[in-house]
């Protein structure tokens, strides 16, 4: 019997069946337009985005939601270069994302066809790793190597690129098996010598403090997280990136530190003699000037990528290791010990009592953005996933919000990529269907990428989208009172234009609004009604309020401004 | 001088170069020097990289993260053997024909090629060597002068 011959185009979907994805994100075009074919016979769910940095977020905001790798497909030329600012948004969050683009034919590559991009070289520095596929014979294979880059060690974003005549070329289907890569071969387990001395310094502080990030939340190791702080009274900070990593209702957690992050949690690690960091990379937003940060404290740095241990600070113990493995190692070896942290607790309850957030939410005077979350917190699931932009409204609802599980909290840290929202939770809600999912976005941001609510209408995704609507680029227009004397050159949006609840009612969405205290409960009961289409809320707010705390760029974490009065201190 | 030499052994795949060198200025680090050939092994390259001492560690350990980079070791400046080629063409005339070429033979060069006007002399060596051989060459005037990249070996097993 002769073997059954498929294409290049059917054998990318034959592997994408077989690796078990069950939705991908994309948008057509040309060069990919043969895996188009067979795309829609299979049961896999093709979402249609509106552009293709809205289908990458989109993978993303599944990934993120998930844990699991987020597909996303796109054309050769404009449809790759538009995929390129998710790509590098995937490489900075460690976001596990596999992309497959068109490309032009293999004998047209280098001539400046129509729709050529050199899509592997533009993508060589936004991605963990890429392919050019140059054989038909080489496309099982390379996905299944690609998704085993993108979901394991460090996750990250993995870009393949496919000719079409490669697409249109025949052999027999060859189950793919995953060879030794004789490059990359992640180190999972801690070393016990490092456990060891890691333990040595636990046992001999008097104030430690568990640093946490998105390490946490991609080995799934928030449970052992939470087992290491609460049996050795241990206190935890989480990065933006680690929020719901260790759940905000527990009295050991202070949340988030760093620029915008809490007075406390800031505060803590400059107290504190030990500073054990997990899956963290001592960003400059939570660092300020490393110079100044943390001075008194030793540190335990752990992380499953080697190149982030003393990049910025060199640890006193340094740990390379997935994050399960070297919380487990550290209980094991802890085993009885009492590590005696009262007093430093005392100390840090203290401060939280002195230094609570703070807003002041007049009854007649314009919309705060913290108030506006706090009744939104107290109507919706506690499981919500909350799908943020980049700017005054994330640092606000990173600070506000509260967060009890992993992967409810998605949104762009380190390339910090206004548009994010929208797109990032249609792919959460397209994970999780029966989950309340809540996009809420500056009005700066949901221009970026709104188009992408037409995706959501047409595809039936009910999601919640909140617009915090103060008519500017709000972070901007901060910095720009702070730092510029009041000159806001090119941050002003208005109110006004678009007007965001027809704009909805066009996109197929049920539009509300709300512009005053009275408004907020209201409007949200009726948001929380609608579940056969999306909506969204159009929420007026004070243009003028700005996000305390503060460290400025560059400052000292023991200089952290609480209110516009500690603006005179710089 | 505080220079370091990593001998980075690669897959022989197209753009392996290219990911290297990105990685390199992507992170701003400071190469004196990076060459590239083929190995007894088929399907690797290997790379030497001249480094110096501050960024050694980071060029490691983001070098190893590329996926194509199969090992990296850093060579002990005490039990290495570094040697790199030179190839110059030198102006000459009637006068300066003889000492010139005398020159260079004492400098252990080797005569490739001898016009009436010009001279073309290889030279393998340390680097040192040859920034020797260039300055004692000069005054005569180089027209052109290439120099191959720094290629390092260890001495012990």
């Amino acid at each position: 019997m002769t073997k059954e011959m498929l294409t290049g185009a059917e054998l990318i979907v034959r592997t994408l069946e077989h690796l078990k994805i069950s939705t991908v994100f994309g948008l057509p075009g040309g060069a990919i337009l043969p895996a188009y074919d067979p795309l829609y016979d299979s049961p896999i769910r093709h979402i249609l985005a509106r552009h293709e940095q809205g289908a990458g977020h989109m993978a993303e905001g599944y990934a993120q939601a998930t844990g699991e790798l987020g597909v996303v497909i796109a054309t050769s030329g404009p449809g790759a270069t538009n995929l390129i600012t998710s790509l590098n948004n995937a490489l900075m969050d460690s976001t596990p994302l596999l992309a497959i683009t068109g490309q032009v034919a293999t004998e047209a590559i280098g001539n400046d066809a129509f729709q050529e991009a050199y899509t592997v070289g533009l993508t060589i520095s936004a991605t963990k790793h890429n392919y050019l596929i140059t054989d038909v014979k080489e496309i099982p294979q390379i996905l299944l190597e690609a998704k085993h880059i993108a979901t394991s060690g460090r996750p990250g974003p993995v870009l393949v690129d496919i000719p079409k005549d490669i697409l249109n070329d025949k052999t027999s289907w060859v189950e793919p098996k995953l060879e030794e890569l004789p490059g990359y071969k992640p180190t999972l387990e801690a070393n016990p010598r490092m456990i060891q001395q890691a333990v040595e310094l636990i046992k001999n502080s008097k104030k430690p403090i568990l640093y946490v990030g998105g390490g946490i939340i991609h080995s799934k190791a928030n449970q052992e997280l939470f087992e290491l702080s609460t049996k050795y009274n241990i206190p935890v900070v989480t990065t933006l990136m680690g929020r719901g990593a260790f759940p905000d209702g527990n009295d050991l957690c202070i949340g988030m530190p760093g620029m915008h992050g809490n007075y406390t949690a800031t505060t803590s690690i400059q107290n504190s003699d030990l500073l054990i960091a997990l899956g963290v990379r001592f960003d400059d937003r939570v660092t300020a000037n490393p110079k100044f940060f943390a001075q008194k404290a030793k540190v335990i740095h752990a992380d499953i990528d080697p190149a982030e241990i003393g990049k910025v600070r060199e640890p006193e113990v340094p740990i390379v290791g997935d994050a399960k493995s070297v919380i487990k190692g550290l209980i094991e070896t802890l085993a009885d010990t009492e590590v005696d942290t009262k007093d430093w607790l005392k100390e840090i309850k203290e401060m939280k009592k002195s230094y609570p957030l703070s807003y002041n939410q007049e009854e007649k005077g314009p919309l705060k953005v913290p108030y506006v979350l706090e009744e939104l917190q107290k109507m919706s699931e506690e499981d919500s996933i909350v799908v943020s932009g980049v700017g005054q409204h994330q640092m606000w609802i990173s600070l506000h919000w509260k967060f009890t599980y992993p992967n409810t909290w998605l949104n762009s840290g380190g390339l910090g990529t206004m548009g994010y929202s929208l797109p990032a939770a249609i792919g959460a809600k397209v994970a999780f269907p029966d989950k309340q999912v809540l996009a809420l976005d500056g009005d700066g941001c949901f221009q970026m990428t709104c188009q992408e609510l037409i995706t959501a209408s047409t595809e039936n995704i009910p999601l919640k989208i909140v617009v915090f609507n103060n008519g500017n680029h709000g972070m901007v227009r901060q910095w720009q009172k702070i730092f510029y004397d009041h000159r806001f050159s090119a941050s002003e949006l208005t109110h006004h234009t678009p007007d965001y609840v027809a704009l909805a009612e066009a996109m197929g969405a049920v539009g509300l609004r709300m512009v005053e205290k009275s408004d907020v409960n209201r409007v949200f009961e009726e948001m929380f009604k609608v579940n056969d289409r999306p909506v969204l809320v159009d929420c007026v707010v004070d243009p003028d309020d700005m996000v305390f705390p503060m460290v400025p760029a560059g400052g000292s974490n023991d200089v952290v401004l609480l209110n516009e009065d500690d603006l005179k201190k710089i | 001088m505080s220079e370091r030499i990593l001998s980075v052994l690669v897959e022989d795949k197209p753009g392996v170069l290219a990911r290297v060198a990105l990685t390199i200025s992507r992170r701003g680090f400071n190469i004196n020097s990076l060459s590239v050939g083929p190995t007894n092994i088929e399907g690797r390259s290997k790379m030497t990289i001249v480094t110096e001492l501050e960024s050694v560690e980071q060029v490691k350990k983001q070098l190893n993260k590329l996926v194509n980079v199969i090992k990296i070791v850093e060579l002990d400046p005490d039990n290495t053997i570094e040697s790199e080629v030179l190839l110059m063409k030198v102006s000459i005339n009637k006068e300066t024909q003889t000492s010139v070429i005398e020159k260079a033979s004492l400098s252990g060069a080797k005569s490739v090629d001898v016009g009436q006007d010009y001279a073309v002399f290889e030279l393998t060596g340390t680097s040192k060597e040859l920034m020797k051989f260039e300055k004692l060459l000069k005054p005569y005037g180089i027209i052109e002068m290439i120099r191959g990249g720094r290629i390092a070996i260890q001495t012990k097993l």
